[in-house]
């Protein structure tokens, strides 16, 4: 965890007279609720909620890829839909629900049962799209949009990985699926 | 990404009074305006980020969800689309998927699910062209960008530009796909402004590049998209959605056909065609529908109605190719509605 930046002096966050939120330069201070957990942060109004996550509430789990809405590295579950962290504010997810890749273990560290098929199907190689896969992933059972290969296909194409482990992330997704309805 | 102020406005009047109206110059959902709605924020953000749109101030109108702004009703008169439901939500719902097949298609096939479960439908239409030129501020020339500075596209790799509604200041393609299906049903939409309320057709939403990019719609500074209404009609039904594109997914359009049809037999009563991938704004085309009515439906006059679509047609040096593949486009489309089965109750 990177202590710096979690112990990052906030900005003067004085509030406005007239009622909006905040001076050009002035903090936001905001509360999101990650993983069930509420956490006060004080940021500049151009964080998106990717930054929020990684840079200021030490969740480094979700990734930045592209930061542009184009490679769904920073997938997570707003209100339990999968959205793109990169191209939300964090402002705009006050109030809202937030699950990230940390959020998915059980308290006492066993896997969701997504995230143990990644490994039982050997879903990646650098790793480094899992964490956007397996909440893709699980939003995409969710839905009901796994029904076969094509489906799959078609459903997790916001999701590229460039080592190309598509074929084992859909069959990784068909064992996880018949588990989570079990569950 | 440029210091904002960020306000929150849980009614339209509140939204609306968030807009310091400063700038005249250009139309409400210019990208030079200084304020800016944001919903699901896939474009703005990501313009933000590339420092092609510049707003001294955002309004987040999330919370307008909890509105009819967030609603879908169907009835008699039609559908009602909300301008805050988002993509995802129209693409699946029940009444949609049965009666305006072409509209839940358009957004099904459009994006990713990520961006289909943020975007909303108000901000979908008014997504910005893909141009490589736009969206890259290193280039110095784009007349929608920096009004007079010239149009990179036209000497540049112009592949994926438009061939319709063009003009010699910009060839950016309009990129959306429900716009078509909006355009093909007769839409009309709901908006709210400083100055009140009124409602528009789809069809008069976007402007023409003519000597003035920059200027792409015919909203007023301030003005909000509401909703969308969708009127009901016997062509609703058979309609569809075909996009052709590079990807099979999460790729826009190099040509697209949005098609309605009313058949008496296996003659054409009325129908409704608008066209994608290949236009500068959503792109419905009255000339192919003439050639179709009151005849039937074959090779040689689906043929006469596709060189109509594109007797206009304006290629440049990397994007001939869009017009045959227009062509075939909407011939392919009108075959599939044609003999499509509908859903009945």
């Amino acid at each position: 965890m990177t202590v710096t930046l979690l112990d990052r002096a906030p900005a003067d966050p004085a509030p406005k007279t007239d009622g909006s939120l905040t001076d050009n330069g002035a903090a936001l201070n905001i509360s999101l609720r990650v993983n069930g957990r509420d956490r006060r942060l004080s940021l500049d109004p151009r964080t998106t909620l990717l930054d929020a996550l990684r840079e200021h509430a030490g969740l480094t789990g979700t990734k930045k890829g592209c930061d542009h809405g184009q490679c769904g590295a920073c997938t997570v579950l707003l209100d339990n839909r999968r959205v793109l962290s990169c191209l939300s504010l964090a402002a705009m997810a006050e109030g809202h629900d937030v699950t990230t890749i940390e959020g998915l273990a059980k308290p006492d560290g066993t896997l969701h049962p997504m995230q143990q098929a990644f490994i039982d199907h050997d879903a990646f190689q650098c790793g480094y799209c899992t964490p956007g896969q397996i909440i893709s992933a699980i939003a995409c059972v969710h839905e009901g949009h796994a029904e076969n290969d094509a489906q799959i296909r078609e459903y997790m194409s916001g999701n590229l990985c460039r080592c190309a482990a598509y074929p084992n992330i859909v069959d990784a997704i068909k064992q996880a699926k018949t588990q989570m309805k079990e569950a | 990404m440029r210091p904002f102020e960020f306000s929150r406005a849980d009614t339209v009047q509140a939204a609306i009074n968030e807009q310091v109206i400063s700038d005249t110059r250009t139309d409400g959902a210019s990208v030079h305006a200084p304020n800016q709605y944001v919903a699901g924020g896939t474009t703005l953000i990501d313009l933000m980020k590339l420092d092609v749109m510049r707003p001294q101030s955002v309004t987040d109108i999330n919370a307008l969800e909890h509105t009819p702004s967030g609603e879908i009703n169907f009835g008699p008169h039609g559908l009602h689309l909300g301008a805050l439901v988002r993509m995802s939500a129209a693409a699946s719902h029940p009444d949609v998927l049965k009666n305006y097949p072409v509209i839940a298609q358009a957004l099904a096939l459009a994006a990713s699910p990520q961006i289909r479960n943020m975007a909303s439908l108000g901000g979908n239409v008014l997504q910005r062209t893909r141009c490589t030129y736009f969206r890259d501020t290193s280039y110095s020339a784009c007349n929608k960008r920096e009004p007079g500075s010239g149009c990179a596209a036209l000497q540049g790799i112009n592949r994926s530009h438009a061939v319709l509604g063009v003009s010699d200041h910009c060839i950016a393609t309009y990129p959306g796909d429900f716009a078509q299906a909006l355009i093909a049903l007769d839409a009309e939409i709901e908006i709210a402004g400083p100055k009140g309320s009124r409602t528009l057709p789809f069809a008069k939403l976007h402007r023409l590049p003519g000597d003035a990019p920059h200027v792409e719609t015919t909203l007023a500074p301030g003005e909000l998209i509401l909703a969308f209404m969708i009127p009901s009609a016997p062509w609703t039904r058979r309609s569809l959605f075909l996009k052709i594109r590079d990807r099979q997914s999460y790729e826009f359009a190099l040509a697209s056909a949005a098609v309605a049809l009313d058949l008496d037999g296996g003659t054409v009563r009325q129908t409704r065609i608008a066209l994608g991938g290949v236009s500068a704004t959503p792109w419905r085309s009255h000339a192919a529908e003439q050639k179709l009515r009151g005849r039937k439906i074959d090779d040689a006059t689906l043929h006469e109605a596709a060189e109509a679509a594109f007797e206009q047609a304006k290629p440049r040096a990397h994007n001939a190719f869009k017009i045959q593949l227009g062509k075939l486009t909407l011939m392919r489309a009108m075959r599939q509605a044609a003999t499509m089965e509908l859903q009945y109750d």
